[in-house]
């Protein structure tokens, strides 16, 4: 058996017709091994990650999770080639660093291209850092309306506006949203570049703070606060926090 | 406005203009042959010249009202310019009849100058009379054409609003639904020839049909649905068994009269923001009625409560919003309504048979 050589592919579209003329095309191409089809973005997601494939053909308006969200979820090395009918993406699919943009209805020769060049990159795909890619995936002047974590084959899509706060941790920032809490490999200060200023506020180098949680401050020591959340929980409040605290309810405190 | 006199801009103007040169001269004569002044023909003679003079020289008032019109500029300065312009035009035109006076000695006698000047006076008064003469014309014919060029735009207006509007209206068949229908029927040619072709005919019929009601005023309801099923046969093929349709539409609703392609947005956005953000899918529901005096039409479709905005979003609904009032003033009721995991649109019109 040479099927080690062989690239490992996944077949990721929520339409019938459009998984089955990838899988007739690619099947036809020499050292191809079909892994999965995945109609939706949740099931690529797992299959990405027990599988194991080399390259991901894509779609990306697709229920649950879009394209975007599933490249921001899956491991680095997997190259990811999109293939969707909207030429409006083009541009943010290469800031994410996909491997290559297949418009539909695409000839065998130029799905063939994508394979190859997917075979080059495949394993030394460098991938764009998380939060360029959630920036990509969403239009121009808005913020992050949610935010996809993945532990393990589960994925969870947290509301924006139901984030409570958020740690940084080494790599990883936790959130915590209702009770709940989940790691994610993403550096805090690009959660907080994605996230609505107006909403959330970097109180401290480790913390992201939704302003909406916030019942009081306290006075810690020399000028430095702690933040009392509405679930009675603390978090420290550094100096810059504190001033970016104030110039953002300056304007009401003043009213009363 | 061009910068020539609307009497010379257009070669048929020229000649009644200048057949006004008849009552002219016979004012004139009048006045040049009242008792004491000359003789009729040396006052007819006169008359002739100082008609077809004055003419021309008082078609230049039009670029003076054009500089100082009448309504709009500072009074003061109107005054003045009008005042200066008047005193300037009459006795260019009285010194035009000393020179012809002077002409006309061979024929009248070598005193026919000094007797002109006597009649100066009166000539220049009749001068100044003309100039507010013309320029009360002028002033009429100003505002005329201010008003056909305002009719004139609003024209080209009306036509740029429609056009926006058939611009708007192809533009609602979506490239996206085109390209991804094509790319299904190359996808069915290889595994499923049959269902290649029938998708190719369904998606014909509905070009054809869109392409055909960007020329009408108004179609039936029962053409509309005609076309949302033509619409919905070709995604159905796309999406499975995720997409099915229910209708509940009377006869009295679909003979109902309503601007072309008024659903097909709200029908698009049914399955693009609906059955395209489900895993599972479901039912489109349409519904048509009539009760009274009113046409309803109600679309439902199931939505993911937790898929953020795709783009374009709205963008249909507004487009429908803003032809229910073009069409029908307050009289149209449209709400949008998103429960839970489904999707509602609701629209109530006057019922129309006739145009």
């Amino acid at each position: 058996m040479k099927a080690a050589a062989d690239t490992g592919v996944l077949i990721v579209d929520d339409e019938a017709p459009a998984r089955s003329i990838l899988r007739e095309m690619l099947s036809a191409l020499p050292g191809v091994r079909i892994l999965a089809e995945c109609a939706n973005g949740f099931e690529a997601v797992k299959a990405a990650s027990e599988l194991g494939p080399d390259v991901v053909f894509l779609d990306i308006e697709m229920p649950k999770l879009d394209g975007f969200e599933v490249l921001e979820l899956i491991d680095p090395a997997i190259a990811v080639v999109f293939v969707t009918a909207y030429d409006s993406y083009a541009l943010k699919a290469f800031e994410v660093h996909a491997v290559d943009y297949v418009l539909k209805p695409f000839r065998a020769e130029r799905l063939a291209a994508a394979l190859d060049r997917a075979r080059e990159r495949a394993g030394k795909v460098s991938k764009a850092d998380p939060a360029e890619i959630a920036a990509a995936a969403r239009p121009a002047g808005t913020h992050l309306s949610r935010i996809v974590v993945r532990d393990a084959t589960r994925v969870h899509l947290i509301p924006a506006e139901n984030l409570d706060v958020a740690e940084a941790q080494d790599d990883y920032v936790r959130l915590k949203s209702g009770g709940k809490s989940y790691l994610k490999q993403q550096t805090i200060a690009s959660l907080a570049a994605t996230l609505d200023p107006e909403r959330f506020v970097r109180v401290h180098r480790s913390y992201v703070l939704n302003l909406d949680r916030l019942a009081r401050l306290e006075l810690y020591s020399r000028g430095s606060y702690a933040a009392v959340l509405t679930d009675g929980s603390r978090i420290p409040v550094s100096r810059e926090g504190h001033a970016r605290l104030k110039a953002l309810l300056e304007p009401e405190t003043r009213k009363h | 406005m061009s910068a020539l006199h609307p009497i010379l801009a257009r070669k048929g103007r020229l000649a009644p203009f200048l057949s006004l040169a008849l009552p002219l001269a016979a004012v004139l004569t009048g006045l040049l042959a009242r008792p004491g002044a000359f003789r009729f023909g040396e006052a007819v003679s006169l008359a002739w010249l100082l008609a077809f003079v004055s003419l021309f020289l008082y078609l230049s008032v039009w670029y003076i009202s054009r500089a100082a019109p009448l309504r709009g500029g500072r009074l003061a300065r109107t005054v003045v310019t009008h005042a200066v312009a008047a005193i300037l035009i009459s006795s260019v035109w009285v010194l035009t009849g000393a020179g012809a006076a002077r002409l006309l000695t061979p024929l009248w006698g070598p005193d026919f100058p000094s007797r002109y000047a006597a009649q100066v006076p009166a000539l220049f008064s009749t001068g100044i009379l003309l100039y507010i003469l013309s320029l009360a014309l002028h002033s009429v014919l100003l505002a005329f054409e201010a008003q056909r060029e305002a009719e004139q735009r609003a024209l080209e207006l009306t036509v740029l609003a429609r056009e926006a509007e058939l611009k708007a209206l192809k533009a609602q068949i979506h490239p996206h639904f085109l390209f991804n229908s094509l790319n299904s029927i190359s996808a069915l040619a290889g595994t499923d020839p049959a269902r290649a072709r029938a998708m190719c005919l369904y998606l014909s019929e509905f070009l054809r049909k869109s392409l055909a009601f960007g020329e009408r005023k108004s179609v039936p309801v029962a053409e509309e649905l005609a076309l949302a099923r033509a619409y919905l046969e070709v995604e159905g093929m796309r999406f499975g068994s995720r997409l099915s349709v229910e209708e509940a539409v009377e006869p009295e609703g679909e003979s109902c009269l309503v601007p072309p392609l008024l659903l097909q947005p709200l029908v698009e956005n049914a399955v693009r923001h609906g059955i395209a953000t489900t895993v599972e899918g479901g039912v489109i529901r349409l519904e048509a009625r009539r009760t009274g005096n009113r046409l309803r039409i109600l679309i439902e479709n199931p939505c993911d409560p937790e898929a953020p905005p795709r783009r374009g979003t709205g963008l249909g609904l507004a487009n429908v919003r803003q032809r229910l009032a073009t069409r029908y003033g307050h009289d149209a009721l449209f709400a949008a309504r998103r429960l839970a995991d489904r999707y509602l649109v609701v629209l109530s019109v006057p019922a129309q048979i006739t145009e």
